[in-house]
């Protein structure tokens, strides 16, 4: 890192199907930061956070990586991205393996790949292929893509879904090496995962006050 | 960038051999319909050999379309083109490749169409002469056949690929996919079928294959980025 | 009005998305099409019902084809407008795909049927023109070729709009179809009589006759220019609709919504 990362976003709205999902949305976040996400359903934490990965285009508002709009250096922000969505992107007819290895050699940055299946668990299912896993096993393998190649910023859209006490855990504990090594956690959730320190973003806050008509 | 894309082609070469199924099937129903002609029109050589060019054609096209609608659609829907929409180009290039930043989704698309032709163009191609023989076709036909079908099957996958990205998630994507290409297919059917004709009938196949080929290349340059726009919107 | 709002935004801004007013409730719009619709209604029949009437009374017969020809006074201006609507959807979704506004949108969903519906004038009066010169209901004429398959991409843009459960992502994909289908049209057109010129019967139809005399193109003239009134005319009162559809829309998720 030649200089600290820094992901800021001001005034964000979005429109999702005509409807006004949210307006005026704003945060700062810096090396080592975490920001929670919570809020009902429909409150838009899956949209802000496509949002801020650049699959969505705010209706207003912007955003700022390193100080620069990640719409005109989108090299440079996809390279640092690591997002994780609702689905697990895994391939049933491909390996553990062979899943987790290519998604590594995508992010262009191979890293180890066995290593970050151990980290969840999932070392002795390496050569099984995907369609055997459990709902939690296939989570546990999408998580594992973010440790597999080092990026610096964690979007995550519910990552324990499905999750066991014991991964829920091993999560907890690869955010907070995350976080000491200068990385950035953005992360929407349900549940109680410990993430010490972070910022608090409850999106029922920023709905439309009156009904607006989009 | 380059490693990415190989690695993509590699993955679906291998999911497609894995799973058989759908590519086969294209493949499958052109042989299938190629047959169904002569049973419907009367096995006579002469009208065969007449009606051989534009069936071989017409039904490479509507084969064409069948496993169109998987080709974005698998991806799509376990979130993996969310991923492959947000991959990077590796650091050191970003100096010299300032404006290829954002190109990952049309060079994503042509690496998928160039999967798609390997798994049901190249094929068609392939098999395009052996049903010719079952048709009478014309010997004179059969070079310029093979050659004006390599040049036309890639420019189908990729006019395809802009229809199966602008149907995903849609109701009945299917037939919409099929309303909404075929009339895009036309030019080049009436090239292919021309540039085999001219070869039967001793006119000269060039001027055909010249335009079968131009359709090729602005398909390659155009169609990528069509392709890729329809993409980011199914993807918001 | 677009140009100059663009030039109060900052660069960064105009990618992300402008403010949100364009959002809001397109009065301006609406206060227009208000003053508009009676004078395009009245316009409108004005000049298809002189156009008729030259060329139904007034203009000579063709030489050739006698009184039969008269249907050209509607076949070739539905022709034109079916290529001229295309370039307004067209038109508006480049507009739509690049500046976002919603009300290009709906002119593109407006438009459209209003498109395939000359399109289909065009085909039947074109069928109806052959038969009693040829006997034939239907003759595979570049032009009435490329017609139908103008039909076929209008009825694809139109299907595509309505095939989304989000009207939004039903008018961005339609957008990106309407501008596909434009860049093609004359590569179409273009083989379309490639491959006419191939299969040229002995005997040459010419739908259009070799040569129109003046006086018989001051009724097409005002056929078309009628037939854009009424497209402009039913282009408000669809528009119209369409707000008032969305609004319905709005209320009925505020209503589901927790």
């Amino acid at each position: 890192m030649t200089q600290a990362d820094r992901f800021t976003g001001h005034d964000l709205s979005c429109i999702r199907a005509e409807r006004l999902v949210f307006t005026g949305v704003a945060f700062d976040l810096a090396a080592g930061g975490a920001l929670r996400l919570s809020g009902p359903n429909g409150s838009g934490k899956s949209s802000l956070l496509r949002l801020m990965a650049g699959l969505l285009r705010p209706a207003s508002g912007t955003l700022s990586w390193q100080g620069q709009d990640p719409a005109e250096e989108p090299a440079e922000f996809r390279a640092a991205l690591r997002y994780l969505g609702h689905q697990d992107a895994v391939k049933p007819a491909l390996t553990v393996a062979e899943n987790l290895a290519f998604w590594a050699g995508l992010a262009g940055a191979p890293g180890d790949a066995a290593a970050a299946l151990d980290v969840f668990g999932l070392k002795p299912l390496a050569p099984v292929p995907a369609r055997f896993l459990s709902a939690g096993q296939r989570r546990r393998l999408a998580l594992a893509r973010l440790v597999a190649s080092p990026g610096r910023l964690w979007l995550l859209d519910e990552p324990t879904v499905g999750l066991d006490r014991p991964s829920v855990a091993a999560l907890e504990a690869a955010l907070a090496r995350h976080r000491d090594a200068g990385g950035l956690v953005v992360v929407a959730t349900h549940t109680d995962i410990a993430l010490p320190g972070a910022a608090e973003l409850a999106l029922e806050r920023f709905a439309p006050a009156r009904p607006a008509a989009a | 960038m380059l490693a990415g894309l190989a690695a993509i082609l590699k993955r679906d070469l291998r999911l497609a051999l894995r799973q058989s199924a759908d590519n086969g099937m294209a493949v499958g129903f052109f042989v299938l319909t190629v047959i169904l002609f002569p049973l419907g029109v009367g096995p006579e050589p002469s009208v065969l050999a007449r009606i051989a060019p534009g069936i071989l054609w017409v039904t490479a096209l509507l084969a064409s379309m069948l496993s169109l609608e998987r080709l974005f659609a698998a991806d799509y829907e376990d979130g993996s083109l969310d991923l492959m929409a947000l991959a990077p180009l590796p650091l050191p290039l970003l100096v010299l490749t300032k404006c290829l930043a954002p190109l990952p989704l049309p060079l994503l698309v042509l690496t998928k169409c160039l999967a798609h032709w390997l798994l049901t163009g190249l094929p068609m191609v392939v098999l395009a002469p052996l049903l010719g023989v079952l048709l009478n076709l014309d010997p004179a036909g059969y070079g310029v056949l093979v050659l004006a079908m390599a040049l036309g099957t890639p420019a189908l996958a990729l006019v395809g690929a802009i229809g199966a990205a602008l149907t995903l998630g849609a109701r009945r994507g299917g037939v919409l996919l099929s309303l909404l290409v075929l009339p895009l297919y036309i030019p080049v059917l009436i090239f292919g079928v021309a540039a085999v004709d001219a070869a039967i009938y001793g006119t000269g196949a060039r001027p055909h294959l010249l335009l079968l080929g131009g359709a090729l290349l602005a398909a390659l340059a155009l169609c990528p980025l069509a392709s890729a726009a329809a993409l980011r919107q199914a993807l918001e | 009005m677009t140009a100059s709002r663009l030039g109060h935004l900052t660069m960064s801004q105009r990618r992300s998305g402008s403010s949100l007013h364009r959002f809001a409730n397109p009065s301006r719009f609406l206060r227009l099409s208000r003053r508009l619709t009676p004078w395009f209604a009245v316009l409108a029949a004005a000049f298809i019902g002189a156009g008729l009437y030259i060329g139904l009374f007034v203009a000579p017969p063709d030489y050739q084809q006698g009184e039969s020809v008269r249907i050209m006074y509607v076949h070739v201006p539905a022709a034109w407008m079916a290529l001229f609507v295309y370039t307004c959807v067209a038109a508006s979704s480049v507009v739509s795909l690049v500046w976002r506004h919603p009300l290009a949108d709906l002119i593109a969903k407006a438009s459209a049927p209003v498109g395939a519906g000359f399109t289909a004038v065009a085909l039947v009066s074109g069928s109806l023109w052959g038969q009693p010169m040829w006997g034939t209901w239907w003759v595979w004429d570049a032009r009435l070729t490329s017609v139908l398959i103008l039909f076929f991409l209008y009825l694809g843009h139109i299907a595509l709009m309505n095939a989304f459960d989000d009207p939004t992502r039903g008018a961005r994909a339609a957008a990106i179809l309407a501008v596909v289908g434009f860049i093609n049209i004359p590569i179409i057109k273009f083989s379309v009589d490639w491959w006419h010129t191939l299969h040229q019967p002995a005997s040459v139809f010419r739908l259009g006759g070799p040569t129109i005399d003046v006086s018989m193109l001051v009724p097409l003239f005002l056929m078309a220019l009628g037939f854009t009134f009424y497209y402009l005319l039913l282009l408000m009162l669809r528009v119209r609709s369409e707000i008032v559809a969305r609004k319905i829309r709005t209320a009925q998720l505020l209503q589901a919504a927790p």
